[in-house]
C-alpha cells in the first residue's frame, strides 16, 4: 500500500471539497433561482467536465496554468512558484473539474425548494439570508452533501487530469490512483490489486451514502 | 387620505394590467375572472412578490409601491398575510413552527404559545406538533392561515381559497373567514374563479378581464344585474 498517496488523495479529496462546497452552494442557487438569459451556457460550461475526456481537460489545464499563460503568471507574480506540476496546480484543477458533481446536486436541491417556500417566507418577513437559512438549507441539505460526496469519491479516482497538470511526483502529485497506474507498470499487481479495492470500496460506500440521501430527499417530497 | 387599501395598476407589459381597487377596512374584495385574467398577478403585487411596471399600491396610508416615487417596498417589508393556493407550508416544520415561522419580530418566548393561539383560531387545536404531510388538505389550508394571520397582517390576501378542496372544507373556510371578518378590521382580497364561494364571503365583487377591473361593486348588485359584463361572462361560463 502507498500510504504516501493514499494520504495525498485524502488531502486532495477533503481540500478540493471545502473549496468547493461553498462555490457549489452559491452557483447552485442563483443557478436554481435566477432567470437570467446566459444560464443555459453556464450551466453547459459546468457539465463540461462530465462529458470531456480527461486528457482533453488536462490538455487545457495545463497549458492554462502554464507559466507562459496569464493564470499562471498571474499566480507566480502572487504567490511565487508554477502551479503545473505540484499540490496546488492538481488542487486547482480538482476544484475546475469538479465543478459539475458538486454544483448540479446543489442546484437541484435548491430548485426542489420551489419559488412557493420562498414567497412564503418573504411574505413571512423574512430576509433573503433568514430565507436561506431557515427554509432552503434545510431542505435542499441531502442534495448539497450528495454533491459533496460524489465529488469526494471522483477527486479520490481522478486520473487522467492529475497526471496531465501534476505528473506523477511522489509526495507531491502522485495519488492513489496514479500509484496504482505506476504499480501495474511495475508488474507489482498484489500492491495495485490493494489499492484498487480500498478506492472500490471508498467508493462504494460513497454512492451508497449519495443514494441513501437521494431516497431521503424523495421519501420527504 | 383613506385607510384600507388602495391599488392602481396601469401597464401595457409585460403583462397588460389596468386595474383601480379600493378595499375599506373590515370589507371583503373577491378578484373574479377567467384563467389569466390577472388576478393572481394583483394579488402577488399587492404582496410585493411581483414588481408591476406603473401603479400605485397604497396600505393604511402607507405607500408599499409608487411607480411615480420609486418606491417598492420588498414583501418582507409589507404587513401582508397571504394564504398560497398551494399553501406554502414549510415541510420541515411542524404546524406550529409554520406559523411561529411568521413571528420573527415577537419575542422568541411568546411566539409558541401565540402560534398555539392562533392555530385553536383557526379550530386546530391539538394538532401543533404534526408536519404538514400529516395533515389533510383543509387542515393544512387552516395552518396557511394561522401564518398569513401570524404578522398581525394589515391587509390578509386568499389565492383560490376554494379550489382543491371538497365541499365540507369549503364551508369550514366560509365559517372561518366570516369569525375572522368579525374579529378583524383589515381588508381581505380573494381570488376565486369559482363566483359562487367569492359571493359567499365577499361584500364587493371585482370582475377583471384581460388584466382590466371591468365591473366592480358590490356582491348582490354584482349577482343581479342581467346585463353586465360580470353576468354576460357567467352566463358564457355556465
Amino acid at each position: 500500500m502507498d500510504w504516501q498517496a493514499l494520504h495525498l488523495s485524502l488531502l486532495l479529496g477533503v481540500l478540493t471539497i471545502v473549496i468547493l462546497l461553498p462555490i457549489a452552494l452559491i452557483l447552485g442557487r442563483w443557478l436554481a433561482t435566477t432567470r437570467m438569459r446566459g444560464r443555459a451556457l453556464i450551466e453547459a460550461v459546468l457539465t463540461l467536465p462530465l462529458v470531456l475526456p480527461p486528457t482533453v481537460l488536462g490538455f487545457y489545464l495545463l497549458v492554462g496554468f502554464g507559466p507562459g499563460s496569464p493564470i499562471g503568471r498571474a499566480w507566480t507574480g502572487l504567490f511565487g512558484g508554477a502551479l503545473v506540476f505540484n499540490f496546488k496546480g492538481i488542487l486547482l484543477a480538482s476544484v475546475l473539474i469538479n465543478l459539475p458533481f458538486a454544483v448540479q446536486p446543489a442546484q437541484r436541491a435548491f430548485e426542489s425548494v420551489g419559488q412557493d417556500l420562498r414567497d412564503a417566507a418573504a411574505t413571512c418577513g423574512h430576509s433573503l439570508w433568514h430565507t436561506i437559512w431557515r427554509i432552503e438549507l434545510p431542505l435542499a441539505w441531502p442534495g448539497i452533501v450528495t454533491g459533496a460526496v460524489l465529488a469526494f469519491a471522483h477527486t479520490l479516482g481522478e486520473f487522467g487530469v492529475v497526471l496531465m497538470v501534476g505528473g506523477s511526483i511522489p509526495g507531491e502529485t502522485r495519488t492513489l490512483a496514479l500509484s496504482i497506474y505506476d504499480r501495474v507498470q511495475a508488474f507489482d499487481n498484489p500492491a495495485a490489486a490493494r489499492m484498487a479495492a480500498l478506492l472500490m470500496f471508498v467508493s462504494l460506500v460513497a454512492v451508497t451514502a449519495s443514494f441513501a440521501l437521494g431516497s431521503r430527499i424523495r421519501r420527504r417530497g | 387620505m383613506a385607510e384600507g387599501l388602495v391599488v392602481s395598476l396601469h401597464q401595457e407589459g409585460p403583462i397588460p394590467l389596468a386595474v383601480d381597487l379600493k378595499v375599506a377596512p373590515g370589507e371583503t374584495l373577491a378578484l373574479v375572472g377567467a384563467s389569466g385574467a390577472g388576478k393572481t398577478t394583483i394579488l402577488r403585487s399587492i404582496a410585493g412578490l411581483h414588481r408591476p411596471v406603473q401603479g400605485r399600491i397604497v396600505c393604511d396610508d402607507e405607500a408599499w409601491f409608487d411607480s411615480g416615487r420609486h418606491i417598492h417596498l420588498p414583501a418582507r417589508s409589507r404587513r401582508v398575510g397571504l394564504v398560497f393556493q398551494s399553501y406554502a407550508l414549510f415541510p420541515h416544520m411542524t404546524a406550529r413552527g409554520n406559523v411561529a415561522e411568521a413571528m420573527l419580530d415577537w419575542p422568541h418566548a411568546e411566539r409558541s404559545a401565540r402560534a398555539a393561539a392562533l392555530l385553536a383560531r383557526v379550530h386546530l387545536d391539538g394538532y401543533d406538533a404534526r408536519l404538514p404531510a400529516e395533515l389533510s388538505g383543509g387542515q393544512q389550508q387552516r395552518v396557511a392561515l394561522a401564518r398569513a394571520l401570524a404578522r398581525d397582517p394589515h391587509v390578509l390576501l386568499l389565492d383560490e381559497p376554494f379550489s382543491a378542496v371538497d365541499r365540507p372544507t369549503r364551508r369550514a373556510l366560509h365559517a372561518l373567514l366570516r369569525e375572522i371578518r368579525q374579529s378583524s378590521a383589515m381588508p381581505i382580497v380573494i381570488v376565486s374563479h369559482d363566483v359562487e364561494d367569492a359571493a359567499q364571503s365577499a361584500d364587493r365583487i371585482c370582475y377583471l378581464d384581460a388584466g382590466q377591473s371591468v365591473e366592480q361593486g358590490p356582491t348582490p348588485a354584482m349577482m343581479n344585474d342581467p346585463d353586465s359584463a360580470f353576468a354576460r361572462w357567467l352566463r358564457g361560463n355556465a
